[in-house]
């Protein structure tokens, strides 16, 4: 087997230019492949990681979106009394919310966008302990005063500590950025929820969420059971996880069968260029082979030489490919989430799953174009392909 | 015609090859009209704004409303032609998947304000006449089977309940890429029923200037007469408008430009390599034409010829099989409204043409500047 193996390599070397092209085709299809999906990736990845299993989000029956929602005062208050909610010294954990969308500018671009701004009760921070603030002091209730998240605070202008914003006809002064562990909620800004309601001219006493600390994620249900069978109340309780996995689905499945789509349609190219490669390889090799066949190796030597040779252009693809992408990982980006109607930040991920996923669709790729070229190649008429010139 | 006879011998000299160059721009072209077609989902809303037409938001942002009363006084303002308003209603139909824009119209002018929906004239008067009835689009009413009379309950998320509607009008669009998955319904009917929190209030106003020149002017006039009220404005061409959502979803563009640009460099660099084998492998043939007399620069154009004609075939047969694709990519992604333009196909034609040129052009200088004596020495 070494001898062959020894003559496959010569002659791929002897090769090189059009195995390198189908290499690079297959490079490039791998490359869009583990891209689009780290963008998938890095925005499920985002809004997964700002829910967590311990807490829960009250909503109004129905609603599917915060924004949509609308729980009153009284509601807050009896829902402060269900089962399963975490309590400490200063009472229940829970943080009644309210969601206005405002417009900043961008800071690479200067065009308007839509940004998230949250109005959080006084307790977000120990209901969300994830959260925190890296820079500045925290919000005082009542005062006309802004938290930032990390990402926001680079991405939009006129964000920094200290600055003044005008929002609604309201001036905030920024008096701290937090850090969310690379949630959504590093794309938001947050504000006092009472003040917020009557800067924005919303009916007094009306938010839209409300979430909840649960005393553990096994709570839950015991939660969920007691608001939403409690005739006072017309909500819905839902694992803050869940919601925001719902969340990212839409544009995540999105970029993902796009993504898959060009790749596989680029991987078709890539077998031809593939195929292409090892016929030419398999013309010129013609009485060789039947020489080797001659001398008694098997058809099934053939196959096997023809399929490495091949694989070996994939693989080298592949990770020429992944190579490409791997610059990626970590750069951050944004986009629009249409179910809050506003812009997130996030970054592309792309994990050690994501690249072997890469180097197998290359490793697929070279198979579906080694195969029949090997194949032919098994089944040369020794006699003929001797007599051959 | 013997050089044709030339060519087609040529290409026959190796099937499976010229078939392999041939399904090389097939694949380049169709991904590149899928390209086109994610990009024209993307951008559908910025390639069919009217020049005429501006909107009126509130200037917090869009998911803030404005009073009804500003109607009559952005009607005041000098330029404007006509004015009306919508309200989002967000429901869902049976499942949440299922979505598609709903806005509660202003039903008395809506229709003029936009003529690139086409609805018959008894169809919308019967819409007139039925306070719960609806007008769909003719995307939406496909996706879901809509027909006409049918009564469709939508789930509010907004406004919360259940809500009936009977179809009373089916719209399509004029153009390719007028968005035809709206779905229309009377604002009183929202008014009536949800009445509290949105009594005299609606989503955005649209507005029609007189003198497209002077949309900016007047958009400027417009949300100078509400500054410093308590509702201050913010409009903008509806281009602009439709553009800021773009911008915002991201570079698309970029990152379409860079995939398709990966594409075709790929493409090429596999074109390339295919002809300039394909030229060495009869250096002595092309010696044997030089001596029969072919000039060089005709054997240039046979060989040019040559690399663009499979181009031409195999780029036509990827963009007629993108074309032939594209509503199913609507299937795939519903709720996105994919098309692919005729013009568009002609750019991916043209792109595929300047691979093949590109191509052929070093094999064919190759040939032009072979003297006969080397191209015969080699057998």
């Amino acid at each position: 087997m070494a001898l062959p193996l020894l003559y496959s390599a010569r002659s791929a070397l002897l090769r090189f230019r059009s195995h390198f092209v189908a290499a690079l085709s297959v490079a490039g299809s791998v490359a869009v492949f583990v891209a689009m999906l780290a963008l998938a990736n890095g925005f499920r990845a985002t809004l997964l990681t700002s829910g967590s299993p311990q807490n829960a989000l009250v909503l109004r029956a129905g609603s599917t979106a915060e924004l949509e929602s609308a729980v009153s005062r009284e509601d807050v208050r009896v829902v402060a009394e269900a089962a399963g909610v975490a309590r400490d010294a200063l009472g229940p954990l829970l943080s009644p919310e309210v969601l206005v969308v405002v417009n900043l500018p961008l800071a690479r671009t200067g065009t308007e966008a839509n940004v998230q701004m949250r109005g959080v009760g006084a307790r977000a921070f120990a209901v969300r302990p994830q959260v925190r603030v890296i820079s500045g002091r925290w919000l005082q209730p009542g005062r006309a005063e802004v938290l930032v998240g990390k990402n926001a605070a680079v991405a939009y202008r006129g964000l920094r500590l200290g600055c003044w914003v005008r929002f609604a006809g309201q001036r905030f002064q920024v008096v701290g950025i937090f850090d969310a562990g690379g949630s959504a909620f590093d794309s938001e800004v947050w504000a006092d929820a009472t003040l917020l309601n009557a800067v924005f001219d919303r009916p007094p006493g009306v938010f839209q969420s409300v979430t909840v600390r649960l005393t553990s994620p096994a709570a839950f249900l015991q939660f969920k059971e007691s608001v939403e069978r409690d005739p006072r109340l017309r909500v819905q309780a839902t694992r803050e996880v869940d919601y925001y996995r719902k969340n990212s689905q839409a544009v995540a499945n999105m970029i993902e069968i796009l993504g898959t789509l060009v790749a596989c349609i680029m991987g078709v190219g890539a077998v031809f260029a593939g195929f292409n490669s090892m016929y030419s390889a398999l013309a010129s090799r013609t009485r060789e082979l039947a020489t080797l066949r001659a001398l008694g190796f098997t058809a099934a030597t053939v196959v096997v030489l023809f399929l490495l040779e091949a694989l070996l252009v994939a693989v080298v693809g592949g990770v020429l490919g992944v190579l490409a992408v791997l610059p990626l990982n970590g750069f951050t980006t944004s986009t629009i989430n249409w179910q809050t109607f506003s812009h997130l930040s996030f970054a592309f991920r792309v994990t050690p799953p994501l690249a072997t996923a890469g180097v197998l669709f290359a490793l697929s790729l070279g198979v579906a174009g080694g195969l029949v070229p090997a194949i032919r190649a098994a089944r040369l008429p020794v006699a003929e392909a001797l007599r051959e010139l | 015609m013997s050089w044709a006879r030339l060519l087609w011998a040529n290409w026959q000299r190796k099937k499976l090859r010229t078939l392999l160059t041939l399904g090389s721009y097939a694949v380049a072209c169709f991904l590149f009209g899928i390209l086109l077609a994610v990009r024209a989902a993307f951008y559908q809303g910025v390639e069919v704004a009217g020049a005429d037409r501006l909107v009126v938001i509130n200037r917090v942002s869009i998911v803030q409303p404005l009073p009804k009363g500003y109607g009559d006084k952005i009607r005041a303002v000098p330029g404007v032609a006509a004015v009306t308003s919508a309200v989002w209603f967000g429901g869902v139909y049976q499942e949440e998947r299922n979505f598609f824009p709903q806005f509660a119209v202003e039903v008395e002018n809506y229709r003029n304000m936009f003529p690139e929906f086409v609805i018959p004239e008894e169809q919308w008067r019967a819409f007139l006449a039925d306070r719960q009835g609806c007008v769909v689009g003719e995307a939406t009413a496909k996706r879901f089977g809509f027909r006409l009379g049918q009564r469709i309950p939508i789930r509010g998320t907004i406004f919360p309940g259940t809500w009936e509607f009977n179809v009373r009008a089916i719209y399509r669009g004029q153009r390719e890429l007028d968005d035809t998955s709206q779905f229309w319904f009377h604002q009183k009917y929202l008014e009536e029923r949800a009445g509290g929190l949105w009594r005299g209030l609606v989503g955005w106003y649209t507005v029609k200037v007189a003198n497209p020149e002077r949309a900016v002017e007047v958009a400027k006039a417009i949300d100078a007469r509400f500054a410093n009220s308590p509702w201050e404005t913010r409009t903008e061409p509806e281009r602009a408008f439709a553009a800021s959502f773009v911008k915002q979803l991201g570079n698309i563009e970029f990152l379409l430009l860079v995939v398709g640009s990966v594409v075709f460099a790929t493409l090429l660099l596999v074109a390339a390599n295919t002809q300039a084998l394909a030229v060495r492998e009869r250096i002595t043939e092309l010696g044997v034409l030089k001596t029969l007399g072919f000039s060089n620069p005709h054997l240039a154009f046979l060989i040019l010829l040559e690399s663009v004609f499979p181009a031409l075939l195999g780029g036509s047969l990827g963009l007629w099989g993108a074309r032939g694709v594209t509503p199913f990519l609507g299937q795939a992604l519903p709720g996105m409204n994919f098309a692919l333009p005729w013009g568009q196909l002609l750019l991916g034609l043209g792109l595929a043409l300047a691979v093949g040129a590109l191509a052929g052009v070093f094999p064919a200088r190759l040939a032009a500047r072979l003297s006969v004596v080397q191209a015969l020495r080699r057998l």
